[in-house]
């Protein structure tokens, strides 16, 4: 399995087909508490870029968008009930969406952990 | 991902950023500094929930420094002042201070702001986002022989909290003695300090102004108690909506007036009957007839939270739009308020709010959301 992270503070976990979705520490970090998740349907088929969730934190609104292009088969329902699951480990059991790939060239040029790091560091 | 609301837009600044006197102090202990009223200012510390909660159960330390002190002085202040506020200034008691308006020749609301009778003058806490605004407007139609002051070498703390009054007693033991609205002097380590028993969370709780150079020393002392932590503008926030205060610039401005916004009670009887202030022909106009719209309170059906700018509909119609809104952490459930039609402000009323397309269920709630524990005088 390979992990993936985006500029827009995304990471994506590749495995065969199929891409786990989540935003990392960093970006929990930055929004605070988070008290709400929405998440997209199954079957929902995103491009790349495109909106694919929204998260609330007390103060404000974010966007997800689908860093690779995809077809949701499955939402994280454990962020309806806690959605501070993305505060207290977002880059595990805080996951999002996972993708059916559909276009694994995609996932080239986006970084791997150790690029996401510096990339932060210089935020 | 990147953040997109308006709520954030709040906060970036439309001048050059000045610094306030506990900048660096905020820094250092980890305040997450945004651009707020021209100013740096901490959003929050260690978080806006936990902020949050710990101010409801024990001593929040805010740093309210943007917000403009203003001095008055000169025969008969208390008469020229009401030329411009609505309520009784010439029957303000010495060391008692009300919530009044500053209204606009069409009744519009340009500021809500604190006024107390202090032993040399008035002193007045106008919002740090319209402080310029007001002193312009004050200048302009104050008499010559009224001298106003803006104290802008002041700070201005607020300790909010069902500790606030053990914690500001163990520093200056009088300042307990105090109840909700009343103010008075002290001093404190050589320090002269104007103190007053009031706040924007709904708590009991003190605004102390002090001078600039005064203020680490004092903020120190009061955080180095376990009962008090530096609280930020996020937590500032939440906490007012649920007390179901109003936020200047977002839940009240120049063109709604006082009767609409549900604070009828800045404007005393005796002025009612004798007018002679800005708005007064609105303000009866509006207790005869009622306002066109008002101000309400929402509780909102589910988790998702809604925000400013969202419309509220009564029966798919649009009939209003929220004002202010958010996930309320001790009601624990979003919750808004916000500006509807006067048939749909009953309370009890079903509505509904718009978010991203979804319909969610909304009522019109009593206000506060959580209930005021403000330490009131017994009569």
């Amino acid at each position: 399995m390979s992990r993936y992270f985006t500029d827009e503070h995304e990471w994506i976990d590749v495995e065969g087909e199929i891409a786990t979705v989540g935003i990392t520490d960093y970006a929990q970090e930055q929004l605070g508490d988070i008290v709400f998740v929405e998440l997209p349907a199954e079957g929902a088929n995103f491009d790349k870029g495109d909106d694919a969730a929204v998260v609330e934190s007390v103060k404000a609104a974010s966007d997800v968008y689908a860093p690779i292009s995809g077809e949701v088969i499955e939402s994280n329902g454990a962020l309806e009930d806690e959605p501070a699951l993305v505060n207290s480990d977002p880059e595990e059991d805080g996951w999002f969406f996972k993708l059916r790939i559909t276009d694994p060239s995609e996932l080239e040029g986006l970084m791997n952990e150790k690029a996401y790091k510096a990339f932060v560091a210089g935020l | 991902m990147s953040v997109n609301s308006d709520d954030i837009a709040e906060f970036e600044a439309e001048i050059p950023l000045d610094k306030l006197p506990l900048d660096a102090w905020h820094r250092a202990r980890g305040g997450r500094m945004v651009a707020f009223a021209g100013y740096d200012m901490p959003i929050q510390y260690e978080g806006i929930m936990a902020e949050h909660a710990w101010t409801r159960e024990h001593a929040g330390l805010f740093d309210v420094s943007h917000m403009g002190q203003l001095s008055f002085t000169g025969e008969a202040v208390d008469v020229a002042l009401e030329t411009m506020l609505p309520g009784d200034i010439i029957g303000l008691k010495p060391l008692r201070q009300r919530y009044s308006l500053l209204l606009d020749e069409e009744g519009g609301i340009l500021d809500d702001l604190m006024v107390s009778r202090r032993p040399d003058d008035i002193y007045m806490v106008v919002n740090g986002a319209t402080k310029f605004d007001d002193i312009g407007w004050i200048i302009e139609h104050l008499p010559d022989e009224i001298t106003m002051n803006h104290m802008d070498e002041q700070a201005l703390l607020a300790l909010q909290g069902p500790e606030a009054g053990a914690a500001l007693a163990s520093l200056i033991p009088g300042a307990a003695d105090l109840f909700f609205m009343q103010c008075g002097a002290f001093t404190w380590n050589g320090f002269d300090l104007w103190v007053s028993r009031s706040g924007y969370t709904g708590e009991d709780g003190f605004e102390i102004s002090l001078p600039g150079e005064a203020a680490e020393a004092f903020a120190d002392a009061l955080c180095a108690l376990d009962t008090v932590k530096p609280i930020g503008l996020g937590a500032r926030d939440s906490l007012r909506l649920e007390a179901g205060l109003p936020l200047y610039g977002h839940d009240i401005d120049t063109q709604v007036g006082p009767i609409g916004a549900d604070l009828g009670f800045a404007v005393s009887k005796r002025r009612k009957e004798q007018g002679g202030f800005f708005g007064h022909a609105r303000v009866m106009k509006e207790l005869a007839e009622g306002a066109p719209s008002r101000r309400v309170g929402l509780t909102i059906e589910g988790r998702l939270p809604a925000r400013e700018g969202a419309t509220i509909l009564a029966s798919g119609k649009p009939v209003g739009t929220v004002t202010s809104g958010g996930f309320a952490p001790t009601v624990g459930a979003p919750i808004a308020m916000g500006w509807v039609e006067a048939a749909h402000a009953v309370i009890g009323t079903a509505l509904e709010v718009e978010v991203r397309g979804k319909r969610l269920t909304a009522t019109v709630a009593p206000m506060p959301f959580v209930p005021h524990r403000y330490h009131r005088q017994k009569v």
